[in-house]
């Protein structure tokens, strides 16, 4: 396994093999098509403006990478979405893009603005994962007492790896 | 990240105290780092590690913290900045 990212005098750098490789572009490639480009209106001039739907995304996984920016004035909520979610959008996939164009095993050097596309990649991925597999804060306990033929188990490892793996790429970039 | 800004929003003028901050929220969740939330609040914000740290921990314990106040505007610039890192932020006017 691989042992996370180190600091730099240019950045990070992290050795992962070409299975690790595999699953972070296939997890990473699952976001970018979760997350469609900006869905703007029919109208020129919204389009052109970036303008989008005030409704809340009915995926979970999307309802969670694009929570409510207003707790409990829904009014004011959707307000924000419309106006915020297509550059939200385009800056989660330009972020996965990064990732998906940057990974490949072996040895990999990162500069700190592309580190940090691959921090808020990893993150997005965890966050999905993390609705999907019904995630709690005691997890990684929880990881560590289960049966190896749990129906939850791979998936569950590879959260673990990931959490990892994002913990060292946060302390390279400190 | 994006780097536009927030567009203008016309308000309701009914529910607007000018006299009084707006904060912005950040919710607990299981998933967040508390290695990465300490590193957002630093650079997100600019604040020295001592105090993303705590805020973190109130976070972290308390279920939420305000870690930021000011306009309305800044406040949803700063919560739309915490949702590309993949925080549970929210705005609201201080009561």
């Amino acid at each position: 396994m691989s042992t996370g990212f180190r600091a730099t005098r240019k950045g990070v750098s992290v050795h992962l093999d070409a299975g690790e490789v595999s699953i972070l572009r296939s997890l990473v490639s699952q976001i970018l098509g979760l997350v469609e480009p900006g869905a703007t209106g029919d109208d020129p001039l919204e389009r052109a403006l970036g303008i989008g739907s005030p409704e809340a995304p009915s995926d979970p996984v999307l309802a969670r990478l694009f929570p409510p920016a207003y707790a409990d004035d829904d009014k004011a909520a959707g307000e924000f979405r419309r106006y915020t979610e297509a550059t939200l959008r385009d800056a989660k996939r330009a972020d996965a893009t990064t990732l998906l164009e940057t990974a490949e095993p072996g040895k990999l050097e990162l500069s700190p603005e592309q580190g940090q596309a691959w921090l808020r990649a990893i993150n997005d991925v965890r966050l999905a994962l993390g609705v999907r597999l019904d995630v709690t804060e005691e997890i990684h306990e929880e990881i560590a007492s289960m049966p190896e033929d749990d129906p939850r188990y791979p998936a569950l490892v590879t959260y673990d790896w990931l959490t990892y793996l994002q913990d060292t790429l946060v302390r390279a970039l400190w | 990240m994006g780097s536009t800004a927030p567009a203008e929003v016309e308000r309701p003028s009914s529910d607007v105290r000018p006299d009084v901050p707006w904060l912005t929220i950040v919710w607990n969740d299981p998933v967040n780092l508390m290695s990465y939330v300490t590193y957002v609040f630093q650079t997100v914000f600019g604040y020295p590690r001592g105090k993303a740290e705590k805020l973190m921990m109130d976070v972290h314990h308390k279920g939420k913290a305000v870690v930021a106040s000011g306009t309305r505007e800044e406040m949803e610039r700063d919560v739309q900045i915490l949702h590309s890192y993949g925080l549970w932020a929210t705005v609201q006017q201080d009561s």
